[in-house]
């Protein structure tokens, strides 16, 4: 991997720090008038999705990290791991739950998803903004009731419990915005 | 820029321009200049030329020619330098007070910000703390003994600054200032720091010490917002010094690989024909500009950042 010198560096770039990958957050240009030049730069740690802050010497550089967010077909788990299968190449790799992490409850079969791989190793797996799943389990539901606020809890097939509106009902496929887990509406059978 | 010049004008100090290209340039191994060439009548070979990084050289030509008090407001370049409080071009005030000292100026500039802002800064007096009362207060130290071992100890408690290495004393220095005591300053209110490491007096005076003070700069910088605003010097007028200053740097720029910038022979003679004691200030004005209204880069505040000009 290449190394990047403090002049390269901008928010995305994928570092090495501590033998853990990074991404740059932030970077900012710190130079007295009359005095050495320094580059601040927050960085997220890719494995423990820590925030770090550091310092370094101007023309200082930092190893470039091997990662890279490519679009993988989500298979199937079976119990310990996540397969994804490339589309074109039917190449398939296995995410352990320290990649998986909390995403996991929106996984669908067949969705596509962006898996970012360091040294072709899975880190990270973000489903889609938004994905449509079927209730498995809810309260029935009140007909009429479109306005009163409160909702209830509803179960979806994958096993991410989600608030939806009164009148939804069980077997109904329903629209959820994975970044904040809130309902956004019915999907029409 | 009309409340600028109408302040001048009160107090009789003169508007002047200076060349932005010269044969020479400053040799200070922290500062940058971008290097360009004239081709065409009088150089048929080509005449390397520098954009000045600030006006202060020929400004004090005009002085030791006997131009009395004057100012100016110019674009200065400097090669390297782009963030949020950088921009490779840039405007500064810079003005010179034959017969002031450092703190005479320091009261000049307070009145001149004051005036500038224009009732947009806290109606407080400015903070005047010596470089060295800053480390003691933020750091426990004191700068001007400190080894560079114990200042490297000293940042390596600092979470953000580990990791950081191989600077000399006063790389350390910078680091600790410009990273941890430069954001605590001007919170509130203007806030000068001065009499800087004799190592960093650049071209100000150095004070004589004595058995229990170490020798310090006769220069002062002006803070606001945690942002650098100004730096001055009670001027340096001794040639045999500044040539020994100049020569110094270029021996650090070699050392470093950087560019031989030609020290600037003018000046030298300028002040070798006698200068006459004074005080010299420049100041940001884009960064003014910035902390005044409240904004945080300077992009907020200049039309065309290099980026899009």
């Amino acid at each position: 991997m290449a190394n990047y010198s403090t002049n390269e560096f901008r928010s995305g770039l994928k570092v090495m720090i501590d033998n853990d990958p990074c991404a740059m957050i932030e970077c900012e240009f710190v130079k007295p008038g009359k005095g050495q030049a320094f580059a601040r730069v927050k960085l997220r740690n890719l494995l423990t999705g820590r925030t770090v802050e550091r310092t370094y010497k101007s023309g200082e550089s930092l190893p470039g990290a091997d990662v890279m967010d490519t679009d993988l077909q989500y298979l199937y788990n079976d119990g310990e791991f996540w397969y994804f299968m490339h589309p074109e190449t039917f190449e398939q790799v296995a995410a352990d739950a320290s990649a998986v992490g909390d995403n996991g409850k929106w996984l669908k079969e067949q969705d596509s998803c962006v898996v970012t791989l360091w040294n072709d190793r899975p880190i990270d797996v973000v489903p889609p903004n938004f994905v449509e799943l079927r209730i498995v389990e809810t309260d029935p539901g009140v007909r009429g009731d479109t306005a009163s606020g409160g909702g209830k809890p509803a179960t979806l097939e994958t096993g991410a419990v989600v608030r939806v509106p009164l009148f939804v009902e069980n077997d109904e496929v329903i629209k959820v915005d994975t970044r904040n887990g809130e309902y956004v509406g019915r999907v029409k059978g | 820029m009309g409340r600028l010049r109408c302040f001048f004008a009160k107090k009789g100090v003169l508007e002047v321009e200076t060349p932005l290209l010269s044969a020479a340039g400053t040799t200070d191994p922290q500062i940058h200049s971008f290097e360009t060439c004239y081709e065409g009548p009088g150089a048929a070979q080509g005449r390397p030329l520098y954009l000045a990084t600030s006006p202060e050289f020929a400004m004090k030509r005009l002085l030791a020619a006997g131009s009395g008090p004057i100012f100016q407001v110019c674009k200065a370049f400097r090669q390297g330098e782009a963030g949020r409080l950088h921009n490779p071009e840039f405007t500064l005030l810079e003005w010179y007070r034959p017969g002031f000292d450092h703190f005479q100026l320091m009261d000049e500039v307070e009145a001149l910000v004051t005036e500038l802002a224009d009732g947009r800064l806290p109606a407080v007096r400015a903070e005047r703390t010596t470089y060295a009362e800053l480390f003691w207060r933020h750091l426990g130290l004191e700068p001007h003994t400190a080894s560079a071992e114990v200042l490297a100890r000293c940042a390596a408690d600092f979470p953000v600054l580990a990791g950081i290495s191989g600077l000399d004393r006063d790389g350390w220095l910078d680091l600790l200032m410009s990273h941890i005591i430069q954001p605590r300053l001007g919170q509130g209110c203007l806030a000068f720091v001065y009499h800087y490491p004799a190592s960093q007096a650049a071209l100000a005076r150095i004070s004589q010490s004595s058995a229990d003070i170490p020798a310090v700069a006769e220069r002062f910088e002006l803070f606001y917002q945690g942002v650098e605003l100004a730096n001055g010097f009670h001027e340096l007028t001794d040639a045999g010094e500044q040539r020994a200053r100049f020569e110094r740097d270029l021996l650090q720029r070699r050392a470093q690989n950087l560019p031989l910038i030609p020290i600037d022979e003018h000046l030298l003679t300028a002040l070798d024909e006698g200068m006459p004691p004074c005080a010299g200030v420049a100041l940001g004005l884009d960064r003014l500009l910035l902390v005044v209204n409240g904004l945080s880069q300077l992009s907020d505040v200049i039309a065309f950042p290099f980026v899009r000009a």
